[in-house]
């Protein structure tokens, strides 16, 4: 990035410390539902989810999902959980830059994370994912499509158009959007089996997807123990701040990373004591984990499930 | 509409890509019963009050007109209300020790295969206790039938919530399955009876239900689960079981034993593939 480029950046980004509100042309009305943009770096453009299940009032909007504005053109992290929400990503995007959007990063399989994915296609992105992201999701289209149904409804989940990457990531890429370069990493299982993060160099700015939860509880659905194994190397990314895929728009790097670190521990750590007493699944799940019950939201209804697979996976130790 | 001919399209592929063998055919048979399953579209909550029992058609299948006896002791069973992970439900059967039950018969009344599980308990086991974990697709009772040496059916159920576990993928992580299938794992655990031993038999399986689709290669993803087990000690059978799709990933099967053979655990299970996974346990491994 030149030294023009940058200035241009920091002009923008005082004159745009902002909050782009959308006359709702994509996102039905309901009430103050605009649509939430902030530019977190000179470049770097988040749009937070809420802190909530996927539901018909919030149309599946409830990951952080972003842009990085290159010299010649743009690549947006993860396309929401649902068309009208990547449509309305778009049009806050076309607000603040009219370059093409030469690249959609998929974070990892979650519906919240790609049910937008065709948006962006459309628009002329290449889609890049994990290399296991084609399986991983491909395996997982029609289940999405029913049980996602069920929460943000038929018609929403209907529109979508399961839309896999056009190019994979075995172990890292570099993306060039002109005179600015972002590093894309892909990770053994930890969240899922196909997570992969977003550098930018420019800014120290980590686009983490869900490798990094905050205030909503983490979610595992890969590996408790690949996650905790891989924390200190996430950590090492020399990044100043982070985007994690549920909770602030930006936070601190690493300190951001370690209440969920304490609440796999915790779990491992249960579970563990649990399995060597010899306590059965039924009952092991029942407590394990609950003293960190208060620190979380969504505690109740992702907990049991984290301790259930956390449970299957860790007594084969 | 679409939806349900999506779930009849499913039905048909599993057919088509499993093995007829003795065990897996009632199953396949059972899997175009309960249409109101496959009725996906509905929230789990409306298809629980719209649908209509799948039990009496169940029945008849399974036991033709003998008598099921409800309110003994002779069998319970134990769930979860609310499933925690539809993919992973625990289910325990109690059996009473002063019966000489030979055989129970785990249903799941709204899967597509709703026989989870047929065990066989030899003569003399002593086994008291069995607990498995299996998917759950929808809210359902699940029924638990035991059949004494004499030949009289005794029946028990219980009311599960969850939804989705049949048609959610296996595993969480496929590379890591695929090299870990067919390892054995046998864990021995103090009781605080004397005379009742308990312990657990784990094997590493996808136990796939055949109900995906890959958008990759827009083919079903093939059934591919434990069709027969048989659990020994001393040389002696302890059970065997039947199993289907509804046991979930990684089987695990819990039980508690009177038999007083010493000597080793052995274990044998066979797949729809004709994988045949087999181990002994030394006597004091946990
Ligand atoms: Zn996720």
């Amino acid at each position: 990035m030149t030294r023009r480029d940058l200035m241009k950046y920091i002009a923008a980004f005082f004159k745009t410390l902002f909050i782009v509100a959308f006359a709702a042309s994509t996102m039905p009305a309901k009430g103050s539902d605009a649509f939430n943009l902030e530019e977190i770096a000179p470049g770097v453009f988040v749009h937070q989810g809420r802190i909530a299940e996927m539901s018909r009032a919030n149309q599946g909007d409830i990951a952080n999902i972003g842009f990085v504005v290159g010299e010649e053109a743009v690549a947006m992290v993860d396309s929401g959980g649902s068309v009208p929400v990547g449509e309305a990503a778009l049009a806050a995007l076309r607000q603040v830059t009219d370059k093409p959007v030469r690249y959609l990063i998929n974070t990892h399989m979650h519906p919240d994370h790609v049910f937008g994915n065709q948006v962006f296609k459309e628009a002329g992105a290449t889609v890049v994912g994990h290399r296991r992201l084609p399986a991983a999701l491909g395996a997982r289209a029609d289940f999405y499509k029913t049980s996602i149904g069920n929460q943000i409804g038929p018609e929403l989940a209907g529109a979508v158009d399961i839309t896999l990457p056009d190019e994979t990531v075995a172990d890292e890429m570099r993306i060039d959007l002109g005179g600015r370069e972002l590093v894309i990493k892909a990770w053994q299982t930890a969240h899922t089996d196909n997570d992969v993060t977003v550098f930018d160099p420019a800014t120290k700015t980590l686009f983490a997807g869900d490798l990094v939860f905050m205030e909503h509880l983490p979610v595992i659905d890969g590996s408790i123990t690949g996650w905790l194994d891989q924390t200190a190397e996430l950590e090492a990314i020399p990044a100043e701040r982070v985007v994690p895929g549920h909770g602030p728009v930006s936070a601190p790097w690493p300190e951001a990373i370690e209440p969920q670190t304490t609440y796999l521990e915790t779990l491992a750590a249960d579970l563990r004591a649990a399995i060597a007493d010899g306590v059965p699944l039924a009952d092991a799940v029942e407590t394990a984990g609950q003293s960190e019950s208060g620190k979380w939201q969504l505690f109740d209804f992702y907990n049991g499930r984290n301790a259930t697979a956390a449970f299957a996976e860790l007594e084969w130790e | 509409m679409a939806y349900s001919m999506t779930g009849a399209r499913r039905v048909r592929a599993l057919a088509s890509r499993t093995t007829l063998a003795a065990g897996t055919a009632l199953l396949l048979a059972l899997s175009f019963a309960p249409a109101g399953s496959l009725a996906v579209a509905a929230s789990p909550e409306q298809q629980a009050s719209e649908a209509e029992s799948a039990w009496p058609g169940l029945r008849a299948d399974l036991f033709g007109d003998r008598e099921l006896i409800e309110g003994s002791d002779l069998i319970a069973i134990e769930a979860p209300a609310r499933a925690t992970d539809p993919a992973v439900v625990p289910v325990k059967l109690k059996l009473d020790p002063s019966q000489e039950i030979r055989k129970v018969t785990l249903v799941i009344d709204e899967n597509p295969a709703p026989v989870a599980a047929t065990f066989d308990i030899a003569e003399g086991a002593g086994i008291t206790e069995l607990s498995t974990r299996v998917r759950v697709n929808a809210y359902t009772d699940v029924h638990a039938v035991a059949e004494t040496a004499d030949g009289k059916l005794y029946v028990t159920k219980t009311f599960v919530k969850a939804a989705g576990g049949c048609a959610a993928p296996a595993a969480k992580d496929p590379e890591v399955a695929a090299r870990e299938m067919g390892k054995m794992k046998m864990r021995q655990f103090e009781t605080e009876t004397g005379g009742t031993q308990e312990a657990q038999l784990m094997i590493r399986h996808p136990n796939n239900s055949g109900l995906q689709k890959d958008q990759v290669t827009l083919l079903y993803i093939p059934a591919h689960f434990i069709t027969e087990l048989e659990v020994a000690k001393g040389g002696e059978r302890l059970f065997s079981m039947s199993g289907g799709i509804s046991i979930s990933e990684d089987p695990s099967f819990r039980f508690r034993y009177g038999s007083d053979a010493g000597g080793a655990f052995h274990a044998k299970a066979t797949d729809t593939e004709g994988n045949v996974f087999e181990k002994s346990f030394g006597g004091s491994q946990s």
